[in-house]
């Protein structure tokens, strides 16, 4: 009797899985596996209605892609990307999170609401709107630069300043995340530890290293992960405002990766994301280490 | 984490601030900073809804102008008569409405299993789902492609919206949610005869509410914000989304018109910037809701 009830509750239980499996597994754990396995053939946009016949080339694809130039520079540009923006994107948010914190209660909601404005809007409508911003000749910055008799640089055409220019931009539309979720965090750390180290004669920046810091590692770590994973995905900001260029100098990975899908080589375009899929996944620990609370 | 207490809100004006007690006289400098910092997130919208309203020429100008010399609305006429912007809208909507409801009903009914019933594979299953969040979506966009080319489904709605009904991030949110409604008001009513169904459908979906709403929002943006899935499956202008038609406009022929692309550009972003002003609460509330302390 109990083993019937039980069998019954599992179906049940099933029965309200169903409905998402069937959707996960053939639009996304399948494509995944099949991604995978790609990742070790010749298969190519010719070969798309008959996905089965291609020849397995081992891991040619792998040693092709860690071989070819522009693999290289979009590895090189991806890294900066990464390397310079979790930590600018950070700091800017942490810094919004305390001084919000600092017991402001006028405008409040303004504050969070226009910090948080640029991350709900689209990448590519922003980008678009940030192309004609940093426009070398009738941009608003170069005016306002002008207005200060300042000659203002093509900052998207000039390869010294193209991909600084998209990390500005980044980390512009992803503090606001952050800065909630730092802000969230700030508000756990009690009030009397503060009140404490002031007793002690502790001065702010002392209270900020000493306190703030330390309780803050898991909000930290969890901040730096999810932006990690987002940016080394970088993809639509070069493809909008600079395709890429100029000389290369911003074209990220995953852009690379698509302009490789579009040419048709499929199997190229496999072996270099489960590469990123790599990139992601070591990052990620890397972050572990460095920010995890110390045992 | 298995259960959550209800959603915190974080602290607002006018909502009885619960910011911590300490240093409640700050000084008008603390403000200094934040004011500058708003200034910069905030105005380059302002500067793309006033040069939507600007002509070509005037955007060409040099030095800039900061408020339009002659408003026009004829940026907008052209966007919505001449290039099929309606047709776009109308596509980011149908496709983001399909994917936020699919997402509500699978992953809710997924995250009621995983919360309230027993069942062999459970956790292996809640695993294997979580798992997939760190995957990048360029991984699979290319699989998926050649999948859909075989279904036939490339360049249609279907296409579109398929591949996205299910996500990890939906399941998560409401098993959490879930797991903190008590066993005993569903045992109550299994003790009246309720099957679970009728239970999930009847008292646990009506209690989700705040839940819903949260994922609700995240979908929708996430969907009408995305752009390399559509970028790839839609193949004629009559099947773009926003995003992918205003990519390709930036990139085309009409680069030269920018007085047309920030006119797009405020189509794309002035809709959501509403919602996210009038239901702002329910973004913090989300994150609030995945468990970070």
């Amino acid at each position: 009797m109990a083993g019937r009830s039980k069998t019954r509750q599992t179906l049940v239980a099933w029965s309200f899985a169903l409905p998402f499996l069937l959707l996960f597994v053939v639009f996304l754990a399948g494509p995944i596996a099949a991604a995978f396995v790609t990742s070790f053939t010749d298969l190519r946009v010719t070969d798309i209605k008959n996905p089965l016949s291609v020849d397995f080339v081992g891991i040619g694809n792998y040693l092709d892609v860690l071989g070819d130039q522009r693999f290289q520079k979009a590895a090189q540009n991806t890294a900066v990307f990464v390397l310079v923006g979790i930590p600018l994107t950070m700091a800017l948010a942490l810094a919004a999170a305390t001084g919000l914190n600092q017991g402001i209660v006028r405008f409040r909601t303004i504050f969070r609401v226009g910090f948080y404005l640029p991350v709900v809007t689209s990448i590519v409508a922003i980008a678009v709107v940030w192309r004609l911003l940093l426009g070398s000749e009738a941009g608003l910055v170069n005016g306002i630069l002008a207005g200060f008799g300042i000659d203002g640089p093509g900052w998207l055409t000039d390869e010294r300043y193209a991909l600084w220019s998209i990390i500005a931009m980044a980390a512009w539309r992803n503090l606001g995340f952050l800065m909630v979720i730092f802000l969230a965090g700030l508000q756990t750390i009690p009030g009397d530890l503060y009140e404490a180290a002031e007793v002690d004669g502790a001065n702010r920046w002392q209270r900020f290293r000493g306190i703030t810091l330390p309780m803050m590692r898991p909000t930290l770590l969890f901040g730096a992960v999810t932006t990690g994973i987002g940016y080394v995905q970088f993809f639509e900001e070069p493809f909008v405002m600079t395709e890429g260029g100029p000389l290369n100098a911003t074209l990220s990975l995953a852009l690379y990766g698509y302009r490789q899908f579009s040419f048709g080589n499929y199997g190229y375009t496999a072996a270099l994301s489960f590469i990123l899929f790599l990139a992601i996944a070591l990052l990620t620990l890397l972050m572990f280490r460095l920010i995890r609370p110390a045992t | 984490m298995s259960t959550i207490a209800p959603p915190r809100e974080l602290p607002t004006a006018g909502s009885g601030s619960k910011a911590s007690p300490r240093r409640s006289r700050s000084g008008w400098w603390i403000y200094l900073p934040l004011v500058i910092g708003v200034i910069l997130l905030v105005g380059p919208f302002i500067w793309m809804v006033l040069g939507s309203l600007k002509t070509t020429g005037e955007l060409r100008q040099v030095p800039p102008t900061f408020l339009p010399q002659n408003p026009t609305l004829d940026n907008y006429a052209e966007l919505f008569d001449r290039l099929s912007f309606a047709r776009f809208f109308f596509n980011s909507a149908i496709v983001a409405t399909a994917v936020t409801a699919g997402n509500v009903i699978f992953c809710s009914m997924l995250g009621y299993a995983l919360a309230k019933l027993q069942f062999p594979g459970k956790r292996i299953l809640f695993a294997v789902v979580l798992g997939t969040l760190m995957v990048p979506g360029i991984v699979t966009f290319m699989p998926l492609f050649v999948l859909v080319a075989n279904l036939n489904l490339t360049n249609t709605h279907a296409g579109l919206i398929l591949p996205f009904l299910v996500g990890a991030f939906g399941v998560f949110l409401m098993r959490q949610f879930i797991g903190g409604i008590p066993d005993e008001l569903l045992d109550a009513a299994r003790v009246d005869g309720a099957g679970e169904h009728y239970i999930f459908w009847r008292i646990v979906m009506p209690l989700c509410g705040p839940a819903i709403a949260t994922l609700s929002i995240l979908t929708f943006l996430g969907s009408w914000n995305s752009f390399l899935w559509p970028l790839v499956v839609a193949n004629t202008e009559d099947m773009y989304t926003l995003p992918v038609a205003i990519a390709l406009f930036a990139t085309g022929q009409q680069e030269t018109n920018i007085a047309l692309l920030m006119a797009g550009s405020v189509v794309v972003i002035v809709p959501v910037l509403i919602i996210f002003i009038l239901l702002q609460r329910y973004f913090t509330q989300g994150i609030a809701m995945t468990g970070i302390k």
